[in-house]
């Protein structure tokens, strides 16, 4: 599964970072704290959050996270979409809250 | 191979840089893909703390054979009670901060839980040295 499957199921937004569509999709992680999601985030997961500034795409970067998905229409700060060119690490968005996204994003990768 | 690096305190943009340099080189050297996610989590958590805690730092990080030696050096507050700043969900950052995602007082436990060494040494007033280390087998 890539992240172009994500974006093609559920209509997200692709902000920025249209270059790594085509990274390879391994689970998902929600958290809108940053150390949490450091210590605990896997490699090739999806992050589904709140947190639209820089720090989110550093973490992104440094734990070889597949994309990020912002929540309830949220819109990443400039620097975090340039970040997000740089790295080839897409930035994706929803209309829907955490929970209603997750659950979905959940069935979807586990194959129910 | 030593590597060094300034750290401003309050410049969360730039929060990571010098983990992410020292992820590429470990990375370029060959070391083991779980070592070196172990290392850029401890060290993004005690970058992260300079930048919210202190007021600048020197990151300094000796690649040798056997492991990686990581000290971070900083003129800052310092830490009063260090026993009681490793405990999960201690936390003195400041509104600002938390509202960013940081501050959920869980750096210095990632810090211990992904380290084979972890040292805290602190003056109240003068500033905090962490010094780390991972082996790389
Ligand atoms: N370099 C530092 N200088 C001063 N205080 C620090 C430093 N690192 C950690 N601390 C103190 O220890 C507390 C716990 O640190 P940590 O576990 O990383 O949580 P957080 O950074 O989320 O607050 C901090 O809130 C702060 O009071
Ligand atoms: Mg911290």
């Amino acid at each position: 599964m890539t992240v172009k499957d994500i974006v093609e199921k559920f209509g997200l937004k692709v902000y920025s970072g249209a270059s790594g569509l085509g990274r390879e999709v391994k689970g998902g992680y929600c958290s809108d704290l940053l150390s949490d999601v450091m210590g605990f985030a896997h490699e090739g997961s999806v992050l589904v959050t709140l947190q639209a500034h820089k720090n989110v795409m550093a973490i992104a970067s440094l734990k070889d996270l597949a994309a990020i998905v912002l929540v309830k229409g949220i819109k990443p700060e400039e620097e975090t979409a340039d970040a997000s060119e740089a790295e080839g690490i897409p930035v994706l968005g929803t209309s829907e809250q955490c929970f209603e996204f997750s659950g979905k994003l959940y069935d979807y990768i586990e194959g129910k | 191979m030593t590597l060094q690096f300034n750290v401003e305190g309050g410049d969360f943009a730039r929060a990571g840089y010098a983990s992410s340099q020292i992820k590429k080189i470990l990375k370029e050297i060959g070391v083991d893909p779980d070592v070196i996610k172990h290392v850029v989590v401890a060290l993004y958590e005690a970058e992260v703390n300079i930048v919210a805690h202190a007021y600048h730092g020197v990151i300094t990080a000796d690649i040798e054979k056997e492991g990686i030696r990581i000290v971070l050096d900083d003129a800052g507050p310092g830490i009063p009670d260090i026993p009681r700043a490793m405990e999960r969900g201690y936390s003195t950052a400041s509104p600002e901060v938390r509202e960013m995602g940081f501050g959920a007082g869980m750096g210095l436990p990632n810090m211990k839980d992904n380290t084979d060494s972890l040292d805290i040494e602190s003056v109240v007033g003068k500033g905090t040295k962490v010094t780390m280390y991972n082996k790389f087998e």
